[in-house]
């Protein structure tokens, strides 16, 4: 066991870990941040997505161990300071961007990683990006009609309102 | 101007700030002081005589608690079948035994052989892999054909044959349907499989067993889409606990397409090895464990006839299914190739006679169930392929010969058993084609062709049957389950309301949808009425969701309790309004007097149930809440027309949509958002089983693609922005809200337009394709090119 | 996940001592790594990861040359050389999904040398040179068949120098459910030749494309590469394509890469 510390969400945290810990576990089991998902086991479903040092990366493919001194963010972290819903959280409720909400946590700190890297995504972008992220429900229109209004583009003109 | 808020409108689905905050509290999300962790050593063969199981070894390396194998479970039952299909010459389906933990002989890869149980997953997982298991491999069968051949390896042993039922619909009909083919002026075969799929919802499948040694009491909290049909089938047959001292609990669900419908063996296990260990044990699968654990949808092989006369009117349709069982019967598996499928033949179509044959199989591979839309996407594809492949051999428009074709007066009862109570085919078609512009489609293909790219241009019609069903014409069909649902509305003294339904929500938004209905019935708000469900120990006894039946029959049986509440309500403002009962009015949330100012608020009369001091004692009972339980008198029968654009690179096989539209008459809808997103994904789903998905074994009975590196889930990029529309409503006859269901439309009604249009993008090229089977992968589609 | 020690030294040299223990395995990024030990498909000891040493990290140039630490994740190639090599910084961009391009790095890729991964067919089709903690070695030297480098035990990829060509293209067919190259073909013009490197399509792995670099030489347009093919044989067949199909989008993809290259 060795011990690891990072900040999550603001605040400190740490915990004694195994080698093979990963950073989900960490976040699920020894902070009981359940908003994190693990939805596959080869890096491809993107439920885990979280934020280390500002970049989007698959929790369930990185070792607690590497995010020692780390400043993480996760889907808990990401509503406003008041507790309401942030631009991005709020447009997917809007355009009922989410289902059963499994996949939702990650794709919310996908979409948040791409507005902050590309402000006004095209559609072929937004999907583009969401290559790591796997929804089982919405058939990703209004996933991707929801990253675009977070975006501040006017989506009314999308089909099938 | 739409509505803002009640039955109509689309209000924000009040579960999103949980999910989107992290607060969802999903199965995986439950941690229960103490509890232990089970690993499953399964079969890494798909066929084998279990020679002996060593567990001397695991059973003491660290943190392991105990090991369980076949023989812990010999005194206990198997996992049931909940329907039992009769066959042609009315002798019931053959019906093999399935253990928790496999006995004798293992049958899948994937098929559970022991359990072990340790203080942490990886310890049960170190010590799983220390079980020294000796199995006789035998040889596999896996192709459904070869299975039914005369010296084919039995799956089981104890049957006659791998053969689960010939079942024949309508067989009275047989003779008249191949007298019919004998008559017709034209006759177009195809043959066709329907691809296995795997579900695949987002959430793989947990379940938590605990127990009370205090009261005796067991609770599993599972990842169900009917957590009182797991109480019933593993407390009844497996695990003999009587239904007060089993408590199941299915909370946040992350998805269940059908797969989470049934019984799984991990649930009993997990609720069984709680009980011998008093300590709770928990199982979450790995997504890997999922694709070999969970049961898989489709896998029909399917050779369809359609007989027109000299008209291009369908006079009779034949076909000859082998449907693909897998190792076990799953819960509801007989019920999906026969009376889901058989009974959905006629289409939208008033062919006069019909004959279905279903040979069900059982093969060394993962149980088959049912799977979003279950039997209704196996008879579409086949129907609506078989129509096009018809129109292109006689020269036709394929809209105008199904136009021709249409049932138009209703209500119509088909040849398969079936009586639509309404619909408008014509309609759906009409918004369809002002959705796709087809005028446009030349120039759109002439742009395409400039880039290199085939386009072209598929369209389908579909019916399905939803709200199932009748309980007395389902039980005489085999059901071993009535297909009622319940719903308790209690009303607080205060006036807010708690709807206990026996519907359950994984992604549908019952939260937010019931209330619509609700408010809308009592002119309150919808924020003071609270949805619960998924807990056996909250809700009356319900039958959960799956077959687009939440709202068709979970919603109406909350009419029905909400009725039972107003009637009572009326009653006591009555009372405290000194008028007579039938002079009470209710609107907005407010008791009057017919014809006067006098009238008394909800509140008030909530109150006066509750502190009855003021109150017709002598008359009613204190107190505001009622139970219904609603049991349909028909299916709903929800049906639409759909088209799809498709670009195809003639250099590498790669199939793009490039528009998809849909327009569905769903009846009656209560929240016009929700039912959109139902729609998208439906759509997604379906284009998934055309174009990427299709569970793959090798001869040996080895999944080829049990993972997302192998198994081709739909992607953002691989879908369009959606056109769906459901304007036209029909509004069901026969439910109180006329309403149909919209869950399953889209996976029914979008592999026949994607696969049409690639058809036709091909014909169009000057190829003499007539058919490729699904999925549609770039690797299908070239050699279909260069064929 | 069997268990393991994980350690983080901060240099190369520290990197190379750690990896003396009996089955310690350098870890990159862990994209591929990680999954695998989730299958418990490798048993190491310890895990010595080499993302904590700074001077395997970042891009910089040197006689005509890109030179990438071997620690660098793909995002950071993708940004970096998109000036100075554009063919090799859309490659890069196109690794994976963002999350795994945030983690992977281009050490990580070469060592393990994937025959569907994207990066070998840059090395190969770049000539370029991977760097050790022991010696330098010529792409030409360095594959040598599937998931087999020259590396030696406990050798690490400390970075890789890219010649910059005069043009360049990466063209990659999908895989549909990985998203991993089915076939990916990279196109490299240099003042002494055009370099043609295939990943994803040989059961060789990654591999030169002689007959190609020959047309192309000569004359640098997809024309060029009419009635040119590579043979079946010896091409990866599965779920997902024959091995006629996979050398069919070979010359496809190459024609494209070309007609990109322009």
């Amino acid at each position: 066991m060795t011990k690891v510390t990072m900040t999550v969400n603001g605040k400190p945290a740490s915990g004694d870990v195994e080698g093979r810990t990963l950073l989900v576990q960490f976040l699920r089991e020894n902070l009981r941040l359940t908003g994190t998902h693990v939805g596959c086991d080869t890096s491809q479903c993107g439920a885990c997505v979280v934020h280390v040092d500002g970049k989007a990366v698959k929790s369930c493919t990185m070792l607690a161990a590497e995010a020692d001194g780390a400043e993480v963010t996760t889907i808990e972290g990401m509503a406003n300071a008041d507790g309401s819903l942030n631009t991005i959280q709020q447009a997917f409720q809007d355009h009922h961007g989410l289902q059963c909400g499994f996949c939702t946590p990650g794709m919310v700190m996908s979409a948040s990683a791409l507005l902050a890297d590309n402000p006004r995504p095209t559609e072929a972008e937004v999907r583009d990006y969401l290559e790591g992220n796997i929804c089982r429900c919405t058939g990703y229109h209004n996933i991707v009609k929801a990253i675009m209004a977070a975006s501040g583009q006017d989506v009314g003109a999308i089909a099938a309102e | 101007m739409p509505k803002d808020h009640g039955i109509g409108a689309s209000p924000k689905r009040r579960e999103d700030v949980r999910f989107l905050t992290g607060a969802g509290n999903y199965t995986d999300d439950i941690n229960i002081h103490g509890q232990a962790y089970v690993a499953f050593l399964r079969s890494d063969v798909a066929h084998g005589r279990i020679k002996g199981v060593d567990t001397s070894a695991a059973t003491d390396m660290p943190g392991v608690v105990r090991i369980f194998t076949g023989a812990d479970f010999e005194g206990v039952g198997g996992l049931p079948c909940g329907w039992q299909v009769t066959d042609r010459h009315g002798e019931p389906m053959q019906e093999p035994a399935h253990p928790v933990l496999a006995q004798g002989k293992v049958r899948h890869v994937g098929d559970p052989i022991a359990a072990v149980v340790a203080d942490t997953p990886e310890q049960a997982r170190d010590a799983a892999e220390a079980i020294e298991v000796d199995i006789e491999e035998l040889p596999a069968v896996i192709d459904m054909k070869a299975a039914l051949k005369d010296g084919a390896p039995k799956v089981h042993d104890d049957l006659t044959s791998n053969l689960c039922y010939d079942w024949g619909f309508v067989e009275e009909n047989k003779a008249a349907v191949d007298e019919a083919f004998g008559k017709a002026a034209h006759v177009t075969t195809l043959e066709l499989v329907n691809n296995r799929l795997i579900a695949n919802p987002m959430e793989p499948r947990v379940a938590v067993g605990d127990y009370s040694r205090a009261t005796d009491e067991s609770t599993l909290y599972t990842t169900s889409q009917n957590p009182h049909v797991i109480r019933l089938l593993m407390g009844a047959f497996v695990l003999g606990i009587p239904e007060h001292k089993l408590r199941v609990v299915a909370p946040d669900v992350g998805g269940g397409f059908g797969t989470k419908i049934f019984h799984y063996a991990e649930e009993a296990f997990c609720t069984f090895a709680a009980r011998q260990l008093a300590r709770p044990v928990k199982w979450t699968a790995s997504r890997s464990e999922a694709f070999i654990s969970d049961a898989h949808g489709r896998d029909h092989v399917t050779k369809i006839e359609l007989a027109l006369n000299g008209d291009n009117n369908f006079t009779a349709l034949r076909t000859e299914t082998y449907a693909n069982m897998g190792a076990y019967l799953s819960t509801f598996a007989p019920s999906v190739p026969t009376w889901l499928h058989g009974t959905l033949m006629a289409g939208n179509y008033k062919t006069p006679l019909i004959y279905v044959n279903v040979k069900a199989v059982f093969t060394n591979t993962v149980p088959v169930d049912a799977y979003r839309g279950a039997g209704r996407p196996e008879a579409t594809y086949q129907l609506e392929r078989v129509i096009d492949k018809a129109a292109r051999e006689l020269g036709v428009d394929p809209i105008e010969l199904r136009r021709q074709n249409f049932i138009t007066e209703f209500p119509y009862a088909t040849p398969v058993a079936v009586e639509y109570d309404t619909g408008d085919y014509h309609a759906t078609m009409d918004k369809l084609l002002e959705m796709m512009d087809r005028d446009g489609f030349d120039a759109r293909a002439a742009e395409s062709q400039k880039r290199g790219k085939l386009r072209g241009l598929g369209v389908n019609c579909y019916i399905e049957a939803c709200g199932i069903a009748p309980s007395n014409l389902v039980g005489q069909l085999g059901a071993r389950a009535g297909l009622y649902e319940s719903a308790t509305v209690r009303v607080n003294a205060t006036g807010s309301i708690s709807v206990m339904t026996g519907s359950h929500s994984h992604g549908q938004g019952h939260e937010t949808a019931f209330p619509q209905v609700i408010a809308e019935m009592l002119g309150i708000d919808e924020s003071m009425v609270e949805i619960v469900h998924g807990d056996t120990a909250k809700t009356p006894m319900g039958m959960g969701t799956y077959g687009s039946r939440s709202l068709a029959v979970g919603g109406s049986a909350m009419v029905r309790a909400t009725e039972k509440i107003i009637n009572k309500a009326k009653k006591i403002a009555a009372h405290l309004l000194e008028a007579s009962e039938a002079d009470i009015e209710l609107k907005d949330g407010a008791f009057t007097v017919a014809g006067t100012d006098k009238s008394v608020a909800w509140g008030d009369v909530t109150l006066a149930a509750y502190v009855p001091h003021n109150y017709p004692l002598d008359e009613i009972e204190p107190g505001l809440e009622e139970t219904a339980f609603y049991d349909p008198a028909n299916f709903t029968y929800p049906a639409g027309a759909y088209a799809c654009e498709v670009e195809v690179d003639p250099d590498t096989g790669k199939v793009t949509i490039e528009r998809f539209a849909a327009a569905d008459d769903f009846g009656n809808v209560v929240n016009p958002m929700i039912v959109t997103g139902q729609v998208h994904g439906g759509l997604a789903q379906g284009i998934g089983q055309a174009l990427l998905e299709g569970a793959a074994y090798d001869e040996n009975g080895q999944l080829l693609n049990g993972s997302y590196m192998d198994y081709a889930m739909p992607r953002a990029d691989d879908v369009p922005f959606f056109q769906v529309d459901h304007s036209c409503q029909t509004p069901c006859t026969h439910n109180p809200l006329g309403v149909k269901g919209c869950g399953e439309a889209g996976a029914i009604g979008s592999p026949p337009a994607v696969v049409n249009a690639v058809v036709d993008a091909l014909q169009r090229a000057g190829r003499e394709v007539t058919h490729i089977d699904m999925p549609l992968s770039p690797a299908r589609v070239w050699a279909a090119l260069n064929g | 996940m069997y268990a393991f020690d994980f350690e983080k030294p901060g240099s190369i040299a520290d990197a190379v001592a750690a990896l003396k223990d009996e089955d310690a395995q350098a870890l990159g990024g862990g994209q591929t790594l990680i999954p695998t030990l989730k299958q418990r498909l490798a048993m190491p000891s310890k895990l010595v990861s080499l993302t904590g040493i700074a001077e395997m990290q970042g891009i910089s140039k040197a006689g005509g040359e890109i030179v990438i630490g071997g620690a660098t994740p793909h995002a950071a190639v993708a940004d970096g050389v998109a000036g100075d090599y554009p063919a090799l910084a859309e490659l890069a961009a196109h690794i994976g999904d963002p999350a795994v391009r945030n983690r992977g790095t281009i050490g990580g890729s070469l060592a393990n040398n994937d025959p569907a991964a994207c990066y070998p067919a840059a090395a190969l089709g770049s000539g370029a040179t991977i760097v050790t903690d022991r010696r330098e070695i010529v792409a030409d030297d360095y594959f040598q068949g599937m998931f087999t480098t020259a590396l030696d035990e406990g050798e690490i990829v400390t970075g890789v120098r890219f010649p910059v060509p005069e043009k360049a293209s990466y063209m990659k067919f999908e895989q549909p459910a990985s998203r991993f190259a089915l076939v990916g073909v990279f196109v490299a013009k240099y003042a002494d030749g055009v370099r043609v490197a295939v990943t994803g399509a040989s059961e060789e792995g990654v591999f030169r494309w002689s007959e190609a670099e020959a047309a192309l030489s000569s004359d640098f347009s997809p024309a060029a590469l009419d009635g040119l093919s590579v043979p079946a044989d010896g091409m990866i067949s599965d779920l997902h394509g024959s091995g006629a199909y996979r050398a069919h989008l070979v010359a496809v993809m190459a024609k494209r890469a070309v007609a990109a290259a322009g």
